[in-house]
């Protein structure tokens, strides 16, 4: 008896759980039909925002690869003390307030920041530039894939480096043809983590780079001065969205059932088989 | 052929390994695990940096810690073979070997049988294709030492004999000095001409297999190298019952099946040494011969008879007066006659 009222229990648990979460997406869907959806996304504001958001999510998303591959590549194959230290920096983000990463860029980058003077010295301008949004999605983004590439990185077998090195590679051909590619499919996870990520970032965001129209404000930026305008609109935006983050998350799980040999622990989702 | 020529030190996480050198043809360093064998292969290759000693082939300085000289694994002419063969496998069968050296990797396709697989993933391969892979790949880069990690415990007992025959067919035709690191002692036999054991860092002993079985340096090398080996031709019999034609021209029986080459092991616990002809005992194998050697190892002796090494108490070898030079009978069951095959 008390065997079936548990799973009764748990059952309508889960229900519930599903229901909350799929809601919202619903939602979205439902109120504006697909048709008036299409139209409303070629308003101005929201082309606007989707060319801001295009250009600065891809120059982010190539720095993170960028200086996060080498980053991660050290972290895992590395030890030496305070590497610990290191890898909780590198994670931070992850748990930090969106808003807390905003003031600390403000802090360190504003005019009258760590590095304001530096900056200004060379004529640069940080603050409520589109390169400020580069920088706070950059930051709020850049564990996602660290984390996850570090994870990659660790799970190459040392035997297949040492063996690359006593077959006449150095450490950098070592790097490209043997690490690389068997870490890639755990990299690409994480980039496309990070991505989605970037695409979504708004905290940091708004209070470091404020919300001007074609140049700072991003998607996420302009659904919320939209809401209160043009509901319509920002749902259309909202919709475009969940377009592009299923898509995401589709093509990430298909990677990783691609590679069902290799040993790429992405623990941040489950495979779809 | 150059000397490989190693004399180091390097510690480890309990003791320190310590270790003094050289191989010229196949060597294997057999001991527990855990006894610092596979570091040895790591020093030898550059892998690990050891914190006094030299490594040279051939004149050829690999490492002097004294003289600061360090080369990393690329710069020095080293073929390894990990234990589990450490093939890339996102690369093709053709591909691991290129990747030592694009030249030959063909002729060593064909040269190993493996041509056929050439485009073939490694997580495909058997373990004994593996091996061959494995084996290719370290003789692409023309390395001036074949170094073998495990060479067999990647395999499972049934792959293993024939790969083993395979093996030490390989490395008799093979003109590079090889050292080879195992914890079966059997193995090192049938692939060695000089065994070393090595325990908690320390070469306790250093000779060929039939030198360590007779006159084992202490108890441990003893109980290690418990099995006496001896080399011949196997037939089977109308009565179930294997003959074995040995090299010395005598002829020896066993239960196990066999036929062609083999290796008879006797282990010397099993050998009954009298200083007369047995007639009317059970033990079907019957050999004599001189006394070679006459060793105490605790409360046990251990006495070398023509080919074979018998342990017995030592109170038995002085009622029998065993002494060297003298002569002796030993006999042993064909019931405790284990054959192994052989090329």
């Amino acid at each position: 008896m008390r065997r079936a009222l548990l799973a009764w229990l748990s059952f309508g648990a889960a229900t519930v759980a599903l229901a909350f979460l799929a809601l919202p997406v619903v939602a979205i869907f439902t109120r504006v039909p697909p048709g008036r959806l299409v139209r409303l996304l070629s308003s101005g504001v929201v082309t606007d925002a989707l060319v801001v958001s295009a250009k600065t999510t891809l120059v982010a998303e190539a720095l993170i690869l960028l200086f996060g591959t080498p980053l991660a590549y050290l972290l895992a194959t590395r030890r030496f003390p305070g590497r610990v230290v290191l890898v909780t920096l590198v994670e931070l983000p992850l748990v930090l307030p969106p808003a807390v990463a905003g003031i600390g860029l403000l802090a360190a980058f504003g005019r009258s920041g760590l590095l304001g003077s530096t900056l200004d010295a060379f004529g640069l301008e940080v603050t409520f530039t589109q390169t400020a949004v580069v920088l706070a999605i950059a930051l709020v983004a850049s564990p996602l894939f660290v984390r996850t590439a570090i994870a990659a990185f660790e799970a190459v077998d040392p035997d297949l480096v040492a063996a690359s090195r006593t077959l006449g590679a150095g450490p950098s051909r070592t790097f490209f043809r043997v690490a690389l590619p068997l870490a890639g499919g755990g990299l690409v996870a994480g980039a496309a983590l990070a991505f989605a990520r970037a695409l979504g970032e708004f905290g940091a965001t708004i209070m470091f780079a404020g919300s001007l129209r074609g140049v700072t404000q991003t998607l996420p930026l302009a659904i919320y001065q939209e809401f209160s305008v043009d509901f319509d609109s920002a749902l259309a935006m909202g919709a475009l969205l969940v377009v592009v983050s299923v898509a995401l998350l589709l093509s990430l799980k298909l990677i990783l059932s691609w590679q069902p040999s290799r040993r790429t622990s992405v623990s941040l989702f489950a495979r779809s088989s | 052929m150059a000397t490989l020529a190693a004399d180091f030190r390097l510690a480890l996480r309990s003791f320190e390994l310590s270790l003094a050198l050289d191989v010229e043809r196949t060597v294997a360093l057999v001991g527990p695990s855990g006894a610092g064998k596979s570091s040895v292969l790591r020093v030898i290759a550059g892998l690990a940096r050891p914190e006094a000693g030299r490594v040279d082939l051939g004149g050829e300085v690999w490492v002097d810690v004294e003289r600061r000289v360090f080369l990393s694994p690329e710069e020095r002419r080293v073929g390894l073979v990990f234990q589990e063969y450490a093939l890339f496998p996102h690369l093709s069968v053709r591909q691991n070997v290129a990747y030592g050296g694009k030249g030959r990797a063909d002729e060593l396709l064909e040269r190993f049988g493996i041509s056929h697989l050439a485009a073939t993933r490694p997580g495909e391969l058997s373990g004994g294709e593996r091996q061959r892979v494995a084996l290719a790949r370290a003789l692409a880069r023309e390395p001036g030492v074949l170094l073998l990690d495990e060479p067999l415990a990647a395999l499972d007992a049934h792959t293993k004999a024939a790969v083993r025959v395979e093996l030490e067919e390989f490395l008799r035709g093979l003109d590079l000095p090889t050292l080879i690191v195992t914890h079966d002692y059997e193995d090192a036999v049938a692939l060695a001409d000089t065994v070393g054991v090595l325990v908690e860092g320390n070469l306790r002993q250093l000779g060929s297999p039939a030198e360590l079985v007779a006159r084992p340096a202490d108890p441990f090398v003893a109980s290690f190298t418990g099995a006496n080996l001896l080399r011949g031709h196997a037939e089977r019999l109308e009565d179930g019952l294997t003959s074995v034609r040995l090299e010395s021209g005598e002829v020896v029986y066993s239960t196990d099946p066999a036929r062609g080459r083999v290796g008879v092991v006797v282990y010397p616990w099993d050998v009954v040494v009298g200083r007369a002809q047995v007639e009317d005992g059970s033990a079907l194998n019957l050999l004599g011969g001189e006394i070679a050697s006459v060793t105490q190892i605790g409360n046990r002796v251990r006495v070398r008879v023509g080919p074979l090494t018998a342990e017995v108490t030592a109170a038995s070898a002085e009622k029998l007066e065993l002494v060297r030079g003298g002569t002796a009978f030993v006999s042993f069951k064909a019931t405790g006659t284990r054959l192994v095959p052989l090329s």
